[in-house]
Formats: structure tokens, sequence, C-alpha cells
């Protein structure tokens, strides 16, 4: 309502904040917070049985680890600071002024992990085995290091999905500690561990081509690893699941699949617990006979994980809907508080960037498109992904649509589709954004965001006195 | 008023003073700026003299050297970088947030053009020797890093200039257009120069310290060579600025130039003065170790970039300042509302409740049914009339579907379950059977 509206009519504005997401998800976890104390522990397994093959596997590991973090993990990581201010500065910029501390000490401890990777990394040679307890001291507080980044980090993740008692007490600490932060920690923390595990298991069979006898002891050693962190992550996720709000429960079904595909979450959800113990059952066989496991399957697990992991952040992203803060603003950025005053006003009269206060038979269809641009597109797009004119049809068919049926639907559509957030306009606003979809499904076109067709302002106030 | 609407701020406080943000913005954006620098000025040196190594073999060497410096100062560039922009976030969140939005396609490409960028600078650093037979090929993978490094701060730079001049708004319409905004290309050679200016003399001291083998690592480059040739280039960079600064200067739009700034730029460039004279000495005259010149020349160039860097802060204050206020007012007086409508609505559900002659199960037929049933015509799903044909003188029925409801009709969409208390379902099934004219 007060920024310039960043738009993507295609992929949707959800789906570019998502691929960044996941794609910056799965890098931390495998290949940073679960790697680093992995490489470690590997370091130290061929220190102490005086095996230069071993060190040589963990070095490898690690250079590849240290160049996608540095490169693809940092850049998405500021990429979604890029993709959310852009998609939903209202809620950044919110979340910014409730957790400014955690996310400065966030990056003090960022910086720190990054100078001593490259520490770690960039002096493996040269402290060789003469300084060896020293590098791997060095490598154990690095492990740490990126432990607080992830332990900060989950803070605000869970505080938008329930923000508990800082509705009420509007404290920094209160905000911290919701009461979904530590079951979510102790989630991730192993689903880490896990993840690094499976990622480094399918890494060593490109590492170790032609050394067949460390091949197979790695494979054993990996294996056990991933088998000891599989406890953790199930009881971590137990307890994430019981602290997750009834209401956000309810979600779940659309957000795993889609409105489409509900019916289908069993099968979807069978199909995910198939994956992890098809995971789990390689992992029990590499630990115990690592020598037949073919090379094909231990890619596989990591490409599984990574299925389970990228789900498990769609329905985490899914299921505080119909807000953005849970309770305090809706998913278009629009505060839950706000809404009554828009109601009674309407959108336009308080919204900076529309090309008119007033609704008009002549600027009917164009301010139903300026509406819909301010209410709809953080989550929906023309025709594109989650498109609104194939939910509408869905809904109507392919008769023509009544005009005064798809205001009444939009008035009172979060009643039945509880992910919905209430139109926040008038009457009369509802009455033009339908004017405008019966318009775009008449005549399809493009809907330009701020990025490409810059903003508008109210007539009068362009003309205003004392106007540069 | 401004020549905008001022839209609202966040109604949240700022977390911290607003002067421990200046000062972050400053000092934070400062030590990134410096390491953003010396990825930028340490590529396009890599590959300068990387191309002067296919003739003569310590420039390669050289090359190599300056291109280990890279990988490390591109790492801390870019996670120096989140705190500045933590603190621009919070502290110019309309300004900022509008102006990426403007400019949003191409504030986004500097997401994957600096992660290609990077790549590519590992390719070229880790395949020097494999690629020794074909180093046309080698240097190409060195020059495209370094071009996608010189694209980016065009973007930087495009949308911290937008962002100051809100009035100019309404007038871009994407990226290219607020690119030629008058003052966008004097700040980005003034950057470029300046980058290869620090790196000049960062390497001067690299090279020239105590400690560096050069003996062993060159043919036959010195230690003091080394620092004479960096001399040069900070000086020859340093001295371009004398073209590039007024150029900037005379281009900045009038509405935040104040006295104080033109005291803080002219302290800037007398300092750089002094580092010119120093620097034009070491090259016509190299001392003999790296000694009280340079730290003199270190001193002058820090002074003057920390001049600048307030300088520009100043600016962008005073430039944002009736904007600021404009907001601010606009932000407490649109709060007012919000908390008068509440209390209104509040107030007004009793009020049409009492008034109401409605049963409760109109109520809810009104507020959540009819969104897609009407009495006798088909919305999304079928007309009460014939709701009523199926489920007449069964309202335990037609709850039970109500709370799943199944798919029946392929040309129709399923309907979603609806969660309501035990007396409303019992409520508004009767209301919904009871509908006159529906049987």
């Amino acid at each position: 309502m007060d920024f310039p509206i960043f738009h993507l009519d295609f992929a949707g504005n959800r789906m570019l904040i998502a691929g960044i997401a996941v794609l910056h998800v799965m890098i931390n976890h495998a290949l940073a917070v679960g790697a680093i104390p992995l490489v470690t522990m590997m370091e130290l397994h061929g220190a102490r049985h005086h095996r230069p093959d071993w060190d040589r596997l963990a070095y490898r590991t690690l250079a590849v680890c240290f160049i996608i973090t540095t490169s693809v993990g940092a850049l998405t990581g500021v990429g979604i600071w890029f993709a959310t201010s852009l998609v939903n500065p209202a809620a950044i910029g919110s979340l910014i002024r409730v957790f400014f501390g955690a996310w400065f000490v966030e990056w003090i401890v960022f910086c720190l992990e990054v100078i001593a990777i490259m520490a770690y990394f960039l002096s493996w040679k040269r402290m060789g085995q003469r300084h060896k307890r020293a590098h791997i001291a060095l490598g154990a507080a690095l492990s740490v290091l990126s432990w607080l980044t992830l332990a900060i980090i989950v803070a605000i993740l869970s505080f938008m999905m329930e923000p508990g008692s800082w509705l009420a007490r509007r404290s920094f600490l209160s905000g911290v500690f919701n009461p979904l932060y530590l079951p979510q920690l102790a989630f991730r923390t192993p689903v880490a561990m896990l993840a690094a595990g499976l990622f480094a298991v399918g890494l060593a069979f490109f590492l170790t081509r032609s050394e067949r006898e460390l091949r197979a002891q790695a494979v054993r050693l990996l294996s056990a690893w991933i088998l000891a962190w599989t406890p953790f992550a199930l009881a971590g996720g137990l307890w994430y699941r019981a602290r997750v709000p009834g209401w956000m429960r309810a979600n779940v079904p659309v957000a795993l699949t889609t409105q489409a595909y509900q019916g289908w979450y069993r099968d979807v959800a069978v199909a995910l617990a198939a994956m992890a113990i098809a995971v789990l059952l390689i992992a029990a066989w590499g630990a115990l006979a690592p020598r037949r496991l073919p090379r094909a399957v231990l890619v596989l697990p990591f490409a599984l994980v990574l299925v389970m992991l990228g789900s498990f952040e769609r329905v985490r992203e899914f299921i505080r809907k119909p807000f953005v803060i849970a309770n305090y603003m809706y998913a278009n950025g629009i505060r839950a508080d706000v809404v009554p005053l828009l109601q009674e006003d309407g959108v336009l009269a308080h919204a900076t960037y529309v090309s008119s206060r007033t609704i008009t038979p002549a600027n009917r269809e164009e301010a139903g498109r300026e509406l819909f641009l301010i209410c709809c597109t953080r989550c929906h797009t023309t025709s594109g992904v989650n498109s609104v004119l194939a939910k509408l049809t869905n809904l109507y068919g392919p008769r023509p649509w009544d005009r005064n049926v798809v205001k009444g639907y939009l008035r009172t559509m979060h009643t039945v589709r509880p992910y919905m957030p209430p139109f926040p306009g008038t009457e009369e606003e509802a009455g033009a954004v339908a004017d405008y979809l019966l318009a775009l499904r008449r005549m399809p076109a493009e809907l330009d965001g701020a990025q490409t067709a810059g903003v508008r302002v109210p007539a009068d106030v362009a003309a205003a006195p004392g106007s540069r | 008023m401004g020549p905008l609407p001022a839209p609202h701020d966040i109604p949240l406080p700022l977390p911290v003073s607003p002067l421990f943000l200046e000062l972050a913005i400053v000092f934070l954006f400062l030590i990134h700026i410096l390491f953003v620098a010396l990825m930028l000025g340490g590529s396009l040196l890599t590959v300068a003299f990387e191309i002067r190594g296919r003739r003569r073999p310590d420039c390669d060497v050289l090359a190599r050297e300056i291109a280990a410096t890279v990988t490390v100062s591109k790492s801390l560039a870019v996670v120096l970088g989140v705190g500045p922009l933590l603190v621009m976030n919070v502290f110019y969140t309309v300004f900022f947030y509008s102006a990426n939005a403007l400019t949003g396609a191409a504030w986004l490409a500097v997401i994957p053009l600096v992660t290609a960028a990077f790549l590519l600078t590992y390719l070229h650093k880790y395949t020097w020797d494999r690629l020794a037979g074909a180093k046309g090929l080698h240097i190409a993978i060195g020059a495209l890093a370094s071009a996608l490094f010189l694209v980016v701060p065009f973007v930087f730079l495009t949308n911290i200039n937008l962002m100051l001049f809100p009035d100019r708004w309404t007038s871009v319409h994407g990226f290219l257009t607020a690119l030629v905004l008058p003052n966008v290309v004097p700040r980005y050679l003034h950057f470029v120069t300046a980058s290869v200016a620090l790196t000049g003399l960062f390497l001067m001291a690299y090279f020239g310290r105590a400690g560096f083998p050069a003996e062993e690592v060159f043919r036959e480059f010195d230690r003091r060579a080394l620092r004479r040739r960096f001399a040069s280039v900070a000086l020859g960079a340093t001295g371009l600025q004398l073209l590039f600064g007024p150029l900037l200067f005379f281009t900045l739009p009038a509405v935040g130039i104040s006295w104080a700034l033109i005291l803080n730029i002219l302290a800037g460039v007398s300092l750089a003065i002094v580092a010119i004279v120093l620097l034009t000495r070491e090259v016509v005259a190299p001392g003999a170790r790296l000694g009280v010149r340079y730290l003199a020349t270190a001193t002058a160039l820090t002074g003057t970039v920390v001049f600048m860097a307030y300088g520009r802060h100043l600016y962008r204050e005073s430039a944002l300042a009736p904007q600021r206020t404009a907001i601010a007012a606009r932000t407490a007086e649109f709060e007012e509302t919000v908390l008068a409508a509440q209390m209104r609505a509040k107030a007004g559900i009793r009020h049409t409740k009492a008034e109401a002659a409605t049963s409760p199960g109109e109520q809810v037929f009104r507020s959540i049914c009819s969104a897609c049933h009407a009495r006798d015509t088909r919305l999304v799903g079928p007309p009460l009339t014939e709701i009523d044909r199926i489920y007449k003188g069964n309202p335990a029925g037609l709850i039970a579907w109500v709370k799943a409801p199944g798919k029946k009709r392929p040309d129709y969409p399923q309907m979603p379950a609806i969660k309501l208390t035990p007396a409303q379902y019992q409520a508004v099934a009767e209301f919904v059977l009871a509908v006159p004219g529906t049987s």
C-alpha cells in the first residue's frame, strides 16, 4: 500500500522468494551448518589413525563446500534480503524493526564465520600435520559459529509463524523466545547434520574414484553419522509438529500439495515418509555393508533429502496463511488492525500509489487493476503461477461470470478459504476488482509491476502547491 | 506537502537510536566498500597483468598473486555488505524499498550477476596451471568476471541515487530510466577510479611488506620495483579523480547541498592533494623501505575517504529531510484514524447484532455460504432449491456433508469443509432447509 509494487506476473512473487530461499536453506543446512562439524570429524579421524588419505578426503569435501557456500550460498542469503524487500517490503520492514538486534548479532557471527572458514580452508595445507590439533580446534570453533547463525535466524522464522506473547508485549525477547523457536531449532539442527552426511556420502563417490578401500570406510563412517542423528531429527520433528498451532495444521493438506490436489495429501505424505525410510535403509546398508552399495544409490538419498527439505519449507511458508506475520500482518502486506479502516474508507483512499482515489464509471477497471495489484498480487498472478483467472474458472467454469457473484465471493472468500485474507476494501472496491477480473478474462493482459510500469499518483496531489 | 503523497512509514519504533544507525551507515558501509574496491580493483589489475604476462612471465606471476587476494576480498565484501544493508533497511525503509521496487529487475539481477562473477573468479584462480596452454581462454574467464564486477556498481549506484529523489519516482519506468538520472554516471566513474587507487595503495603494502619473499616468487621484480609500480597505479587513479570529482559535484542536484557538505568535500580534496604529492615522490624516488611516507599517504587517503563518506551522508540527510518530516506526520495521523476505525468496528458489530432481525442461521448463511450458493441460481455450488430437494427433513445429513464434503458432480468444483460451532451448524441447516419457496 505504501510502496511501489514489484510484481512478476508469470512465475509469481512467492515463487521468486521460494526459489532463492530453498536453494539457500539446502546449501546452508547441508554444506555449512552440517558439513563443517562433519569435515572436522573426518579430519580428526584422519589425524587419529594417521591416515593422509582421510585427511585429503576431508580437505576435498571442505573445498567443495567452501566454493559453493562462499558464492551461491552467500549470495542466495543476500538474495533473500533483496527478494523479500521487493516482494513484501512492509513485512520485512516490520520484521527488521523487531529483530534488528538479532540480525545485527547474526551478521557479526556471520562475518566471523566467513573469516573462520577462509582461515580453516586456506590454512589446511600450510598448517599441515605439525599444527593439526590447532587446525582441528579451528574447525570446531567454525562449527559453533555456523550453528549460531542458524540458531539466530530460526528465531525469526518461527516468529513469523507464531509471534506468541510479542503481540501483547512488543519486546525483543518476547519475539525471540516465541513458542515455536526451540522446537524448530531442535528439528533443523539434526536435519542439517543428516543432510550434510548424505551430501558427503554422495560426494565421496566422486572424490575416491581409485581408492576403493577408503571409499568403503568413508561410506561406513558417514552412514553411521547419518544413523546417529536420525533419532534426534525424529524427536525434534515430533516436538515441532506438536507445537504448531491447530489452525495452521488445518492448512497442511493444501500447503503440501495444492488446493486442486489436496485430496492427494495422504498419498504425498506417505510418499515423503517412504522417502525418509528409503534414506535410512540406504544409510543402514552403508553402515553395515559399505562395499556392496552401488554407486547410484549413494547419490539418491541426497536428492531425496532435498525434496523433503523443499516440502518442509513450502509447508512452513504456507501454513501461516492468511498471515505473513501471524495475527499481525496479512500475506498481502496489509496489517490486520488497518483492515477496519480500509473497509470503511477504501484502500484507494489511503494507498500512496494509485492514479485516482475515487471509482467512477470511466475508471472502474483501472481502479480494479490497481486494487488487485495492492491486495492480491503478493500471492496471485493474472495467468501465471497461482493464477487468479484459473482459480475463478475453477469456481465458475466456462459459463459467463456474473460480476456481482465475483464481487460477493471476494467479500466472503476468507470465511470458506481460511488461508485467504479478508478483502481489505469497500464493497464498491470489491466491485471494481470484479470488473477488472471480468475484463481480464475477456482480454488477458500482462500485469506490469512498478519495476517496468513505474508508479502513478492522484492528479490532485501531483498538482499540489509547493511541488517541485 | 511535497510532490508526492508521503507514504506511511512502518509504525513500529526504530530498534536503536538514530545516532547509532547513522554512525553504522557511514562506517560499516565504508568497511564494506573498501573490500568491494579491493575486489573490483584487484580483479581489473589481475586481468591487466595477466595480459602483459604473455610477454613478460613475471607479470603473469604477479597477476596470480593479486588473484589470490581477490577471492579473499570478495568474500569479505559480501559478508560485510549485509550489515550496512540491514541498517539501510531500517533507517531508510520507505526510500530504500521504493527505489528497490522501481529498479526491481536490475536490483534482483545483482544476485545472479555477482554469483556468476564469484564462480568465474574461482574458476580463474583454480585453473591457472591447467589452462596454461590456453592462455587466451584463461584471460577471457578473468575478463568476464571483471566485466560482471564492473556492471554491478551501476545497479547499486542507480538505486541509491534514485532513493534520494522522491520527486523523480513518478517519472521512472524501469532501471534504464533511473540510470540516466544526472548523477549516476559521474558517481560510477568516481567509484571505479577510487577502487583502482585503493587497490594500488593496498598492493604497495602487500608486495612491499618486509616478510614478502619477492626473490623466491619473481625472476626480476623486487619489492621496491613492485612498490613503485603500484604507487604509480594509485597515483594515476587518484589523479583522475581531479577530473571525475568536480564532474560528480557539479552534477549533484541542488536539493541536498549545504555549506557543511562543501567544507567536507574541501577537506577531503586537500587530503587527496597531499596524497598525490606523496605518491609522486614515491614514484620519482622510491624510498628504501615501506616507511613513514607510506603511512602518511595511507592516512591522508583514509581521511579523504572518511570526509567523502560523511559528506555523502550529509547530502543524503538534507536531501531527504522534507520528505521524512512529511512521512512522519502522515504516519502519525494515519495511525490515529486506524485506531478510531478499530473502535468503531468493535462498537459497530454489537450495534448490528442488536438491530438485525435476522436469525443466527441466516447470519451464518450470509457471511459464509452466500459466497457460493444462491436461492435459485447456481453460483459456484448448486442453488438452495436443489439442496432442499436432497436434504428435505434431513438436517443431520446436510450438516455431515458441510463438515466433510466430497466431490459428487463432475462439472462443479469440490466444496471446502466449513468449520462452525455445533449450534451454528444446526442453525444454518435449519435456515437453508426452511427458506420459503424452496420446496
